[in-house]
């Protein structure tokens, strides 16, 4: 077979490549369209859907990666198996540096392009994509709008929420309100949890000492999952409830509401800080 | 104790009287009883333990002394307190035993099956040692993993009680992930290092015994943990939980410090053999790829273990003497933990995937037919990712709050490992290319390896990039990646290995319709295990939890089942090595696979010495078709060199 160039071309390569565009060609859209949908964490939040389109283009990307191995591999070992039981030797190919040097290239564009899309992704766009950050957070919503703050304090084996805006009362259930910026202080008073609160994307370790900060902007009404994603001891699996997203009014009266419900135990809960240290502060047994 | 006369028949039960594993166990379990019973009163008075039932001085110290009986018992001091005492030694090298004493020339020989029981300096007889010693621990390794799948068929405990899950989950893990660092270094490292570089040992033989009789001790001590209900913290023993638990935590602590110390002395000792020990005419470009890898993952193991070591050193004393290394109510901090445990941890991984490239780049260019193509690409790449492996660590830490702001530095160097390993495909690629391929079992697992560590290593660019790993960390999508490269990895060259080196090891050919039945039944079911649980860390399911949302109970349910399949298959690999070792023991050929590498131009059964005289490398091991290529070395005159076809 002849190229443009006037070259030999190699028949096999000419078949691998024919077999893995019509792949790749069928294998992406379906992913995209299909598949991509599905992806997880879904659209319940800014920073959710900025994870959705990085799963769903890196899943696409897998396609023609997998393909172009397993395709020259599964050919070659079709093509190129050994007949009858005679042990003959192949031809004594030692490299091809052009290959070498595409492949090279190559690997090294994709790598590249993944790295700083994922940078810009985490840093400028997703602001952060909803992981913890730490105790002063670099990546700041956007638009300058002060953020909600809702303490999240992990321990054996439940979560509390302190609102140090709402006169710092604690609750043991979860409700945002929708389109505000929400700044989760993740903290714990005993070993290391992880605060995930799945549909909205938001996963922040729960360290103790440590006042761990990650963003969440809010942007459908529903529900959503909170699990542990760290191992915490005997009730590690049980660590897990529903909160859900509401409208604004509907937070007010929930906030109204819980701060009556709890009324009684307000007065006992100590101060609010950015970390706590219960007593005793050395492990027993 | 040990005899320098001549020898005379002894009785069975003579045999079991000396320095070997027997009186190891003895003494290492009086040695424990009486550390304990010291640290108990070394521990007396102190305030912090008035009030608790638990005395981790003394349980510290029983390991300790448990550890100084064990190495008594098998005569690791013989030989230094015989020298410091100014009298020859009671025991001999590997040297002297093969050219000054003749009578332990003659033992080894005449040692039967004792001898792998015993120390030795033999690095053949280490191999084997390994390869039953870590089979063995990763057997029970595997039989605790179908103990989890089996809790994991309903979506609440039932099979388990909580804490007896999360002791399991730990036990699996450590024991496979520790336990088993030394998989192909142990085995086929020892063995094959020395006779495919024209050795006759390797550079410290008597450390070279040292390591590997750490590892059972090592794997005692960690199943000791059972006898206090093991350890809740899962084989990463993050601090606070660490802390927090019960006795099982110490024997967990100790195990890891004497597997570190051991993959430390294994690294030194392999790096120095391959750097000082080649024989002639051996020169970088002929070192044969497997050698490479081992050459890699020994630098590894030398200088990411001791940081582990220190890690275990710290947990220990906040355990035993009060101290708040990682305690954060005391001044310490848990990230410290994190980072120490991680800085080991992520080249641990690469220890894990390493010798696997190795293997089975070996393994291609003999049942292709062909050179290895891109020789010093394999080099570069395998030099290349353990050499980032250093940099990779804090990926393991994007959501924990810690150095937020060097995430796109992770994220860059994490993806830059893609490259290096990039070039292991493409060589896998280009050696398959217009070869002339024979579907023997060891080639249908190095095969295997590559399907399984393309989509463990993909699946990994997802954990590597932020916004996305935000929704796959800590879930079993991670379980899921981690098993594709290391089990899909690691295990299925081990795997390779075994049925490729096998037969020249114990002289004895494996059952190759057995072999094909046992490959296929643990490729697709291992394909069937791990790549549903893909989908249940993207729906929510985090590791290591006993309840799981109901509705991916059909999804567990059926990764169940093919873990069962998949256990099976082990066992069908375990029936093929005793009807073949045991039962029908066909001798096997020189050189069954008409390799061209020189472990295989050697006699089978290996002689005690490898070599009659070191051999003169003339030729790369991987000279397949190339017309009036040299036998690959010269071993003397009137030797007889086995052809490479």
């Amino acid at each position: 077979m002849i190229d443009v160039a006037g070259r030999r071309v190699s028949r096999h390569g000419v078949q691998i490549v024919a077999i893995w565009a019509v792949l790749t060609a069928i294998a992406v859209p379906l992913i995209v369209f299909v598949l991509g949908p599905h992806l997880p964490p879904g659209r319940m939040s800014a920073e959710a859907s900025d994870q959705t389109d990085a799963n769903t283009v890196l899943t696409a990307l897998m396609a023609p990666i997998i393909l172009i191995v397993a395709i020259q591999i599964v050919y070659s070992l079709v093509v190129f198996r050994a007949r009858g039981d005679a042990i003959e030797d192949g031809a004594p190919i030692r490299g091809h540096d052009p290959t070498v040097l595409a492949w090279i290239v190559l690997t090294s564009v994709i790598v590249l392009a993944l790295a700083v899309w994922g940078s810009y992704t985490l840093v400028q766009s997703a602001r952060g994509a909803g992981g913890g950050q730490g105790p002063s957070p670099a990546d700041l919503p956007k638009g300058g709008k002060t953020p909600l703050p809702i303490q999240v304090i992990g321990q054996q084996w439940a979560w509390t929420f302190r609102f140090p805006t709402y006169k710092a009362f604690e609750t043991r259930q979860l409700e945002l309100p929708v389109g505000k910026v929400i700044a989760f202080h993740v903290t714990s008073i005993d070993v290391t949890h992880s605060f995930w609160a799945y549909e909205l994307g938001v996963k922040a370790d729960a360290v103790p000492g440590v006042d761990n900060v990650a963003f969440v902007t809010p942007r459908k009404l529903g529900r959503f999952t909170i699990r542990c994603a760290e191992l915490c001891g005997l009730w590690h699996g049980h660590m897990a409830l529903h909160g859900r997203v509401v409208s604004a009014s509907d937070f007010d009266t929930w906030v109204a509401q819980q701060k009556a419900a709890n009324a009684q135990i307000i007065p006992d809960l100590g101060p609010y800080q950015r970390v706590y240290f219960p007593e005793p502060k050395h492990r027993a047994g | 104790m040990t005899e320098t006369s001549a020898p005379a028949p002894r009785s069975a039960w003579r045999g079991l009287i000396g320095f070997n594993l027997l009186t190891a166990i003895v003494l290492g379990i009086g040695g424990f009883f009486f550390g304990a019973w010291i640290g108990g009163k070394m521990a007396v008075g102190h305030d912090y333990l008035i009030g608790t039932d638990q005395n981790d001085v003394g349980i510290f110290m029983g390991f300790l002394f448990g550890t100084i009986g064990w190495l008594a018992g098998l005569g690791f001091f013989n030989y230094p307190l015989a020298r410091l005492a100014g009298r020859p030694p009671l025991d001999w090298s590997s040297e002297d035993e093969m050219y000054v004493v003749p009578d332990a020339t003659i033992r080894q020989h005449e040692g039967g099956i004792g001898r792998y029981f015993r120390l030795t300096t033999d690095h053949k007889v280490v191999g084997i040692q390994y390869f039953f010693g870590v089979g063995i621990f990763f057997f029970i390794g595997g039989l605790n993993a179908m103990l989890i799948r089996t809790e994991l068929l309903t979506p609440h405990e039932k099979a388990w009680p909580a804490g007896q899950y999360i002791s399991l989950v730990g036990l699996h893990g450590t024991m496979m992930i520790m336990m088993t660092s030394a998989f192909i270094l142990g085995p086929f490292g020892n063995y094959f290092v020395p006779l495919m570089i024209g050795a006759r040992r390797l550079a410290f033989p008597r450390i070279e015994a040292l390591t590997f009789w750490l590892v059972p001790l090592a794997g005692l001590v960690l199943l000791s943990a059972i006898a206090w209900n093991g350890f809740p913290t899962g084989w990463t023993g993050y601090a606070p939980l660490a802390d927090q638990a019960r006795a099982g935590m110490d024997a967990y602590i100790f195990a890891f410090i004497l597997i570190a110390i051991s993959l430390t002395l294994v690294g030194i000792n392999l790096l120095t053999t391959i750097l000082t020990m080649r024989a002639p005419g051996l020169t970088w470009s002929r070192l044969p790829i497997f050698v490479w890898g081992v050459l890699a993952t020994a630098f590894l193991m030398a200088l990411a273990a001791p940081v582990l070591v220190a890690a275990m050193l710290m947990g220990m004393m906040d355990r035993a003497a009060n101290t708040s290394y990682y305690l954060a109510s005391g001044g310490g901090s848990p990230y410290l933990y994190e980072n120490l445990f991680w800085f080991f941890g992520h080249p641990e991984v690469y220890i894990l995937a390493l010798p696997g490239f190795g293997i089975v780049l070996e393994i291609l260019p003999v049942f292709s037919r062909k050179p290895l193509w891109g020789y010093r690409l394999a080099v570069a790449g395998m030099l290349g990712v353990a050499f980032l492996s250093f940099m990779v660590w804090q990926h393991h830490l994007f959501v924990s709050g810690i150095n937020a702001s060097l995430r796109p530095f992770y994220m860059l160097t994490t993806e830059l490992i893609s490259i290096p390993t990039g070039f292991i495909f493409l060589i896998a690629m280009g050696t398959l290319w217009r070869g002339k391929i024979r579907y023997t079992v060891p080639m249908l697992f190095a095969l295997a390896f590559f399907f399984n560590f393309l989509i463990g290593g993909l699946s990994g660019i997802f954990l590597s990039d932020v916004p996305s790993d935000v929704t796959t960390h800590g879930s079993y999508f991670v379980m899921a990646h981690f098993h594709y490269t290391i089990m899909g990895g690691l295990v299925f060259a081990f795997f390779a290995a075994t049925y490729y080196w096998l037969p020249k090891m114990t002289g004895v050919t494996l059952d190759e319709r057995l072999g094909k039945i046992h490959f296929w039944l643990m490729f697709v079911f291992f394909n069937l295990t791990f790549f549903p649980l893909f989908a249940a860390g993207f729906l929510n399911m985090p590791r290591r939890v006993s309840t799981y949302a109901p509705h991916l109970q059909t999804l567990n349910d059926f990764v169940s089942a093919s873990a069962y399949v998949l256990g099976l298959s082990m066992l069908i690999f375990i029936g093929n090595l005793v009807w073949s070792l045991v039962f029908v023991r066909q001798p096997a050929e020189t050189n069954p696979w008409h390799s061209r590498s020189l472990e295989w131009q050697v006699a089978t059964p290996v002689p005690v010495h490898n070599f009659d005289r070191i051999p003169v490398i003339t030729a790369g091991p991987y000279e397949y078709g190339v017309p009036n290529a040299p036998p690959v070395a010269d071993f003397g005159p009137g030797a007889v060199a086995v052809a490479g076809k």
